[in-house]
């Protein structure tokens, strides 16, 4: 596949101001996690994925950067982000398999991804499974089953990426729940490991094709972002987890994302 | 003859493994115990062992759910679907998929290990979850015959099963629908119809037959779908008997009684009595039929609730 960074440089632009206006039309979603994932998901969706593959979202509730790239994608009619948590609409706040095509999983409980994309990948042993998790949710117990299970059924084919953008709810992840050395626990569970800027295009495409290329061990990928990445008020401020911004702060970002 | 449900639906759980490749089985370390071994042994690549972890185990069989298999997943019913109610909810449930969650020991049957291992309320988790399907079989014959319903019903579901061995009181050709109450024992004349699910209606035959010794003719109705309710069997059976008791090895609260009082109370009103656990915990003894006597399970427990809903009903 021919890719042209550049473009997916625009697109995760688009993609970025189509988050914030969503969040703002609502007034309710949370842009920090959303906005950290863009250049990731668009990887994804614009250069990874291939027909037969699957992305699993583990933390659900960054969905308004997922709607748009699939907008952004094609997938779905861009006309309908703007129902994004109405009543009716198929954009909940929390996506649902059975509410949109393309969805592989229920999600936005924390810790619960990771272990529905390892039993896929266990039946799909021709496939690849990626899986976006956060940093947060690796507080949960349920996470940490299916990092056990995926080592030992050597699921080759999954490959999660941690969006390990630092911020939880309440705070930085270091203040609410320390986790220590991820790779350090990646390692010792037997996965293979990468570090990577989540941020950088190249980096997101040769982390993914070397796991690909990985047999006997699952894959994870660690990577490292900004939370609230592209709007200077938001990055690194665990405030806007879940907050809409008012009329003047969505106009001050919408602003510095031209 | 006394046999075990768990050994129903582990010999089921073969025989559907034979004719159905998307039958998959996984376990939290209890393979012996909730009798899959036998399938894991058939069928080892369709088998997986998540360990002492009842949260992967419905996480990754939703995943398999979603790649097209049919995951029956057991542990002991306290601990799944005790512990796992949140992701039964959201990775099972509200996406509509195949997981058959399969609790066994449930009630009293764990008997000396104390209240942490008697499951009392896994019907009441279960059948407030929408897509849920909630079966709850009462001998060895059932046993396999849900299993086999729950196989191919392509809704997510909860089976209860118990632990020890039991008396078998349907038998092979006995029909079993899921959603179909069946009527166990009938009479000319039954002046009240004891609803129950599980083994424990045992008790409740033979309750019938001591009222019978005394002039009390009764009906007994074999509910073993808690949902979908069976509403028309009991509205009918409230319209005949004109006064109901319901017997089940669970809380009350939640459970078979509340069940079928909201039928009861839609439909045909008539006077009710609960024979059930009473919003208490259980605790440790020698075997089950000890706590049955304690926390008032027994046939004389049933007769005594008949005698009395009759004296509502005359009153």
């Amino acid at each position: 596949m021919e890719i042209d960074i550049n473009n997916l440089e625009s697109i995760s632009g688009r993609v970025r101001r189509n988050i914030l206006e969503m969040v703002y039309k609502a007034g309710s979603g949370h842009p920090g996690g959303s906005l950290s994932a863009v250049e990731i998901m668009v990887a994804l969706y614009f250069g990874i994925l291939e027909d037969r593959d699957r992305f699993f979202l583990s933390n659900g509730h960054i969905c308004p950067a997922l709607y748009s790239v699939m907008a952004e994608k094609g997938l779905i009619d861009k006309n309908l982000l703007a129902s994004y948590t109405e009543l009716g609409s198929s954009l909940q706040g929390h996506p649902e398999k059975t509410k949109l095509k393309g969805i592989e999983n229920t999600s936005g409980p924390l810790g619960l991804g990771l272990a529905q994309a390892a039993g896929f990948a266990a039946i799909k042993k021709g496939s690849y499974i990626y899986c976006m998790t956060s940093d947060g949710e690796h507080d949960e117990g349920n996470h940490w089953e299916a990092v056990n299970f995926a080592a030992k059924y050597k699921l080759s084919n999954l490959i999660q990426i941690v969006d390990k953008n630092g911020i939880q709810i309440e705070g930085t992840v270091e203040e609410i729940m320390p986790l220590g050395s991820l790779k350090e626990k990646y390692l010792a569970s037997d996965w293979n490991v990468f570090e990577i800027d989540g941020h950088n295009f190249d980096e997101i495409f040769d982390s993914t094709s070397k796991a690909r290329d990985k047999k006997g061990k699952p894959s994870v990928i660690l990577a490292n972002t900004v939370f609230g990445k592209g709007i200077s008020f938001m990055e690194s401020n665990p405030d806007w987890h879940a907050k809409a911004p008012n009329g003047d702060e969505f106009r001050k970002a919408m602003e510095e994302l031209k | 003859m006394m046999k075990s449900m768990r050994g129903g639906f582990g010999e089921m759980l073969v025989e559907l493994g034979k004719k159905n490749p998307d039958i998959v089985v996984l376990t939290a370390d209890l393979a012996d115990s909730t009798r899959v071994k036998e399938f894991a042994e058939a069928f080892p690549n369709r088998f997986f062992q998540v360990g002492v972890a009842e949260q992967a185990l419905v996480t990754v069989a939703a995943g398999m759910a979603g790649a097209g298999k049919i995951p029956f997943i057991t542990s002991y019913a306290v601990f799944s679907p005790g512990r796992t109610f949140e992701q039964i909810k959201v990775t099972a449930a509200l996406s509509d998929l195949p997981v058959k969650i399969v609790g066994s020991h449930a009630g009293f049957g764990a008997s000396m290990y104390g209240a942490t291992h008697q499951s009392l309320e896994d019907i009441a988790l279960m059948r407030v979850i929408p897509n849920m399907v909630v079966v709850s079989p009462c001998d060895y014959e059932e046993a396999k015959k849900a299993t086999f319903a729950v196989a191919e019903n392509g809704k997510p579901s909860y089976l209860r099963l118990a632990r020890q061995d039991s008396p078998i009181i349907t038998d092979e050709n006995s029909k079993f629908e899921i959603g179909k109450a069946v009527i166990l024992r009938e009479s000319k004349d039954p002046q009240v119809a004891i609803i129950g699910c599980g083994p424990v209606l045992a008790e409740a035959l033979a309750a019938a037959d001591q009222l019978k010794d005394i002039g009390i003719e009764v009906m007994v109705i074999n509910n073993h779908t808690i949902k979908p309710i069976d509403d028309i069997a009991i509205t009918n059976a409230a319209r005949i008997c004109g006064a109901i008791v319901t017997v089940e090895e669970h809380q009350v609260m939640g459970g078979l009684g509340s069940t079928v009082a909201e039928v009861v109370t839609q439909g045909h009103i008539v006077p009710m009595e609960f024979v059930g656990v009473k919003d208490v915990f259980g605790e440790s003894a020698k075997n089950y039929q000890e706590l049955w006597k304690k926390f008032g399970l027994t046939k004389e427990n049933i007769t005594e609730a008949v005698k009395k809903v009759i004296t509502r009903k005359n009153s």
